[in-house]
């Protein structure tokens, strides 16, 4: 038996997959700013906030956390309608995405958080710096540079991940090389393509955010902005 | 028109239920295993073997779950296997699986000090002596709570077996959304069962955690 494979027929295709992986990054990057700034504001309320906050937040954190995504991008978009919203495709994967990753950031930047020398918090108030001062000048800078590492992996899982939300007809990659394989049933090819390309945005992704991390939000001395 | 009691919903869920536990099952016991041979190859194999075991963990964790298992039932098929969808589900979870736990495994090993296997060296024992005696045991003890958690992942990532219409619990929720038209309750329900399923798996994983740290 021999197993002809025709990756002619999907490559000729390109400019849908391009297409795809376009709306991928465009997801996943949307994704990375609310999901972070999401976990940021998450990790502070965990940290600081008020008993039943911190109640609320916990619980958000460990409900994300132990259901499946799938499941999550299911329920925002079929079942949220019942409740008078009705999301778009696009619309609902990236609220699934934001929601998603805010809850696996709020535990990275709050390990983050953690790390923080208490003299550097008193040396801050002794400057009489605000509050809301020491901890986005003083105390979040080091904090994310510590857990950049981590935080930039979680992307890179939230964007595979988002490979799930072609299910809901969003235009992503998946959703192209599934109707690539539709039209000319070449499903392993446009499947192995479509992987090979996820591979190739996970390793821009990842080169991207290490890039992008020391140079924006934490490397320079803090509140030493341009 | 039949009405649906939410027991209905739920009896019917959780009698999918059982087989998102069988496929998480299968696939960290299989997964284990493929990921044991990975590890053994990668510590004791050559520089060609620790290439290609460290190249097959980063495609495993640098592409999506959902294509991996697109490819294991295209890819079966291909072969000229009929493949039914278990045996795609199952077969693409493993090595998934074992990727990630030769992973996580291989960390816990370089965690144990240098300084052990330079004292069992000393001792004049062999490769397989050292791992079995004096390091071994020390990264299981280092290795467990990672890996237990890690079973929370494998859970979570039984639900994209649906997509290629394997019926568990995802899959069902989707069908009796279908049959009810009460996407709301029903996708809840779901959520509520895969969190049943794995918040003990997670406490677990972390009371392990305390206790190693404890222990120190």
């Amino acid at each position: 038996m021999t197993v002809r494979l025709d990756f002619g027929a999907v490559l000729v295709d390109w400019p849908l997959l391009a297409r795809g992986a376009g709306l991928t990054l465009g997801l996943t990057a949307v994704a990375a700013v609310l999901g972070v700034a999401l976990g940021v504001a998450c990790a502070r309320a965990r940290t600081h906030g008020p008993a039943p906050l911190r109640a609320a937040v916990a619980t958000y954190v460990e409900a994300i956390r132990n259901t499946p995504f799938i499941v999550q991008l299911f329920f925002v978009f079929f079942g949220l309608p019942s409740l008078g919203v009705r999301l778009e495709p696009a619309a609902a994967s990236v609220i699934a995405m934001v929601l998603n990753l805010g809850a696996y950031a709020a535990e990275i930047v709050r390990a983050g958080l953690e790390g923080t020398p208490r003299g550097q918090v008193e040396a801050a108030r002794s400057l009489a710096l605000s509050e809301a001062q020491v901890f986005l000048r003083v105390v979040l800078p080091p904090a994310l540079g510590r857990v950049w590492p981590a935080l930039a992996s979680q992307v890179v899982i939230v964007m595979l991940g988002s490979a799930v939300c072609g299910q809901i007809a969003t235009q992503e990659l998946s959703y192209y090389a599934n109707l690539i394989q539709s039209r000319n049933f070449r499903a392993f090819e446009a499947t192995l393509v479509a992987t090979a390309m996820y591979l190739a945005l996970a390793v821009a992704v990842r080169q991207a955010l290490a890039w992008v991390g020391p140079r924006w939000l934490f490397g320079r001395a803090p509140g030493a902005r341009r | 028109m039949v009405d649906f009691t939410l027991w209905d919903i739920l009896r019917n869920l959780l009698l999918a239920m059982r087989w998102t536990a069988a496929l998480s099952a299968a696939a960290f016991v299989g997964g284990g295993l493929v990921g044991l041979a990975l590890l053994l190859a990668r510590v004791a194999g050559g520089r060609a073997t620790r290439a290609a075991v460290s190249a097959y963990v980063q495609v495993f964790q640098g592409t999506p779950l959902l294509m991996q298992l697109f490819l294991a039932y295209f890819g079966l098929a291909l072969l000229g296997v009929d493949v039914p969808a278990w045996l795609a589900a199952g077969a693409a979870l493993t090595l998934y699986t074992s990727a990630y736990l030769a992973e996580i495994w291989r960390g816990c090993l370089e965690a144990v000090p240098r300084g052990q296997w330079e004292a069992a060296d000393s001792l004049a024992l062999s490769f397989s002596e050292k791992l079995r005696h004096v390091v071994g045991p020390q990264a299981l003890r280092i290795g467990v709570p990672p890996t237990v958690g890690f079973l929370v992942q494998v859970i979570k990532g039984t639900a994209l077996a649906s997509v290629i219409g394997f019926i568990e619990l995802t899959k069902a929720g989707t069908m009796i959304t279908n049959a009810t038209f009460r996407p709301f309750t029903v996708y809840a329900c779901v959520a509520l069962m895969y969190f049943v399923l794995c918040w003990p798996v997670s406490l677990a994983s972390r009371r392990l955690e305390r206790s190693l740290r404890r222990g120190r």
